[in-house]
């Protein structure tokens, strides 16, 4: 293989991206070994087995990958402003529209909704970690790598084109060679590992390691909707596990089961993606309505209304979501009865989503509303998602559908729903627990600048799509004709307002670890769950002593009985797991292997799953059993966290 | 966390990890299921769409396979025995019947092998048709389970030579027993699904 093949070239916008990428890391090694912390960062975080501190991580790739896909967006919305634009051409288009769905999806949606899971579940349910540890930081590393792989597709070998959905037979080796889709697969597979890894970890921790006395249907919403997404998790990921390895077979190994030669069947990637694919909308819609609940019990300052409904509705929508996927294709000429099927379970998943609005809203109702910047978050999503809903049983209407299908009409649906609803959830639930995760709170008046931005330019970015859409306009297209300039026109201006909005946010971080007050208390927000109990910033071990729950909303019946979760008399020493270099370094040797893989280097490749073997004989063979942490040094640590 | 350990009861579940450990292998269990499932359901598709390759009547051979499957099923049971025995405290018995099932477990994936080359020396290959692609993956996914299950078991049959029977060992040598009775069940399935039917049809 030459060079320049093996870098691509001739795109002046990825010479750039080159260049800065050097700049980057450079300036990233400089600084780290300027200031001496490279000791500091592989003992306090690369080495780390802490949830909160694997959290935080997660957060912050996902931040960064909301960066990436969101300079695609804007480089789409600038491609498509008006007729005729030659800013990218239609290669370098086709590639950004892949890579911007599969980020957005894979690596940041999801990432971003783990990571605070994995800063609160255990703390809502009065753990001191999660069930497995290790596990954990071999999830995250897996993430990261694979999203790593996935990302550098775009200076090294070329991105892949064939849509996030990668459809064959045009994924298909035959329509699609070199390594492009091959990052595609391999990104995805990798990550997937740890995806899976996770859901099997939140299971056993919010099944095991609750609060003595909390019992499933006191757990608050947030690890309700965590330990359901998990299951779905659990039971969807294995498909797309699957799909992607028969393709990985079929272009590294010449198998047929997606090509037109050899009786293959292309349509049958559609539904082994779609039967992942469409649980994978519910992993990323069902955290985020948790934290909505959180969010909005909190600032409304009542009780959730109606948890045992909302409760029973995410599980509902849970089953409901593996019963649908054919919605995606309908146009596929699956038939009229099997076409009415999937479009009645699909409109049948608006009844427990309705159910979960007017919860929200009876919550809402005759309280007394404290609009802080996560709280507008939450209220924004309401009205935007119930437009996104509805559009979606629109398109859920088989017949109707063949008009709608492909078109921008669709772009807008699933827009409205995944950003008023993932989008606005990552934030409203950062905004809300970042006092927990920093010390300090993001700043107000900053962070309602950036949301008035973010929300307005979504509304006008995706709004006009609806109807750009029914004027014609095909998805996945890289140029306009005149009749849908002005809609476009409008829709870009959304697009660059939220990408204002998003760089304020960014802002904010930075401004607020400058300027804004330190927290004194844990209970930033007089909140109503366990969480809110430990002193910020949190110990290590979380709980000095678990309390025993009694009731919803733990925290509340705790703070009048004057309770805490350092009661002295009780201290016993803490059992703790080990740090462990373990999870970085076979996740990198996976790393490897999976790039070998990609371009189909397949000895380089064997070499490593060796590695990747011996790592896991080793990690076999570790009987570490972590450490104690004394009651002496607990009683110092709290005391000094909590003014005593 | 909690350290505090049960004194009774079987062993591997005394400790909270233990039970933990064991609750979220039978939970990944499950994951498994729905990977052989998607699997299983991709070979149903794709049966009977061999293109110019043999069909697989014309290849599967009852004899073999039968073979393969009193190999395994036999495996199995020894490897209730071998818990059966971890249970009564004896290091020794584990052992001897946990190395009883590796060596069946060979014995089928010798079979398997020789079984794999035998078809494609007869032009039914990975890539010959997505009949045969479809099979190769399904019974190359399980056989590939147990090879992983044969070194795994390998690596704790060292670990109990040089810890014996703890909290922590036991509880290892319950889990791959889980994983070896699983292999078993999908093996069922492969034998009825893919050879009975492909012989008849």
């Amino acid at each position: 293989m030459q060079l320049d093949e093996f870098f691509v070239t001739g795109e002046p916008l990825i010479y750039g991206a080159m260049v800065s990428i050097v700049l980057v890391s450079a300036a990233i090694l400089f600084i780290l070994t300027y200031y001496k912390k490279w000791k500091w960062l592989w003992r306090e975080w690369l080495t780390t087995v802490d949830h909160k501190k694997i959290g935080i991580m997660y957060i912050l790739s996902a931040l960064a990958m909301l960066f990436r896909g969101g300079v695609d967006a804007l480089m789409m919305r600038t491609q498509l402003a008006f007729p005729d634009m030659n800013f990218l051409n239609s290669q370098h288009y086709n590639e950004i529209f892949t890579t911007h769905g599969t980020v957005m999806i894979i690596f940041m949606a999801m990432p971003f909704l783990i990571g605070l899971m994995n800063v609160v579940v255990p703390l809502q349910i009065g753990a001191r970690d999660v069930a497995f540890p290790y596990l954990n930081a071999m999830s995250f590393w897996s993430f990261l790598f694979g999203a790593l792989l996935f990302n550098i597709s775009f200076v090294i070998g070329g991105s892949p084109d064939a849509g996030w959905t990668s459809y064959t037979p045009l994924a298909g080796a035959a329509m699609s060679p070199g390594p492009g889709q091959n990052f595609y697969l391999l990104g995805l597979q990798l990550s997937g590992i740890g995806t899976l890894a996770t859901g099997i970890n939140f299971m056993v921790t919010i099944i095991k390691m609750r609060a003595p006395g909390m019992k499933m249907f006191q757990m608050p919403i947030f690890t309700w909707s965590t330990f359901v997404t998990s299951f779905i998790i659990v039971f969807a990921f294995p498909i797309l596990t699957v799909a992607l390895a028969l393709m990985t077979i079929d272009r590294i190994f010449g198998a047929q089961f997606f090509t037109l030669t050899g009786e293959g069947l292309p349509m049958m990637w559609a539904n082994l993606f779609w039967m992942w694919g469409h649980p994978e909308v519910y992993i990323v819609i069902l955290p985020a309505f948790g934290i909505f609940s959180e969010v909005i019990a909190t600032f409304a300052r009542k009780q959730l209304f109606g948890y045992k409904a909302m409760v029973w509705s995410m599980i509902l929508i849970a089953g409901l979501s593996f019963l649908v996927w054919v919605h995606h294709f309908f146009t596929m000429g699956a038939g009229a009865f099997v076409n009415s099927v999937f479009s009645v379970s699909t409109m049948l998943i608006a009844v427990p989503t309705g159910v979960k609005i007017f919860n929200w809203l009876g919550t809402l109702y005759k309280s007394k509303i404290q609009a802080t910047t996560a709280m507008m978050w939450s209220l924004a999503f309401i009205p935007s998602f119930v437009i996104g809903g509805v559009t979606g049983v629109m398109l859920g209407m088989a017949a109707a559908d063949y008009q709608f299908h492909n078109s921008y009409f669709l772009v807008a649906h699933f827009h409205y729903v995944l950003i008023s609803g993932t989008v606005f959830a990552c934030f409203s639930g950062l905004v809300y627990w970042y006092p927990k995760m920093f010390g300090h709170k993001l700043n107000e008046k900053i962070g309602k600048l950036s949301f008035w931005f973010f929300v307005i330019g979504f509304h006008v970015c995706f709004f006009p799509q609806y109807f750009v859409g029914l004027d014609g306009m095909p998805r996945r297209t890289f140029a306009i004709v005149l009749e849908w300039m002005p809609l476009n026109i409008i829709s870009t201006c959304g697009a660059f307002l939220m990408g204002a909005g998003f760089a304020i946010f960014i802002y904010n971080v930075y401004y607020s670890f400058r300027y804004s007050k330190r927290e004194t208390t844990g209970d930033s927000w007089d909140g109503r769950t366990l969480e809110w109990a430990t002193p910020t910033p949190v110990p290590f071990y979380n709980f000095a002593t678990v309390p025993h729950i009694r009731s919803n909303d733990a925290y509340v019946e705790m703070k009048s009985k004057g309770e805490t979760t350092f009661d002295e008399k009780n201290l016993e020493p803490i059992h703790m797991p080990s740090n462990t270099g373990q999870p970085i370094i076979m996740m990198a040797i996976m790393f490897m292997a999976s790039f070998f893989l990609v371009f189909e280097w397949i000895w380089l490749a064997i070499a490593s799953l060796i590695g990747v073997i011996i790592m896991m004989v080793i990690r076999s063979f570790d009987y570490d059993d972590g450490f104690h942490v004394e009651v002496d040094e607990i009683k110092r640590t709290e005391r000094s966290a909590r003014g005593l | 966390m909690s350290s505090h350990e049960l004194q009774s009861g079987p062993m591997e579940y005394r400790t909270e990890h233990g039970q933990s450990s064991i609750l979220g292998f039978w939970i990944f269990l499950g994951a498994e299921i729905v990977l052989f499932s998607t699997l299983f359901a991709t070979y149903a598709v794709l049966f009977g769409r061999t293109a110019d390759s043999p069909a697989p009547a014309e290849l599967f051979e009852l004899e073999t396979v039968l073979i393969m499957t009193f190999l395994l099923l036999t495996s199995s049971f020894t490897c209730g025995i071998a818990v059966h025995e971890m249970r009564h405290g004896s290091v020794k018995g584990l052992a001897t019947w946990l190395i009883i099932t590796l060596i069946l477990g060979l014995g089928f994936l010798g079979f398997e092998i020789y079984e794999f080359f035998h078809y494609a020396h007869e032009g039914a290959t990975l890539q010959a048709s997505a009949f045969w692609s479809s099979f190769f993956t399904l019974a190359g996914t399980h056989g590939l389970h147990v090879t992983v299950g044969i070194g795994w078991a390998i690596l704790l049959l060292i670990q109990l030579a040089q810890r014996g029977l703890t909290t922590v060992t036991s509880r290892k040598f319950f889990i791959i027993s889980l994983y070896w009775h699983f292999l078993d069940v999908v093996w069922i399935f492969i034998f009825t699904s893919v050879y009975l039917i492909g012989m008849v049809v």
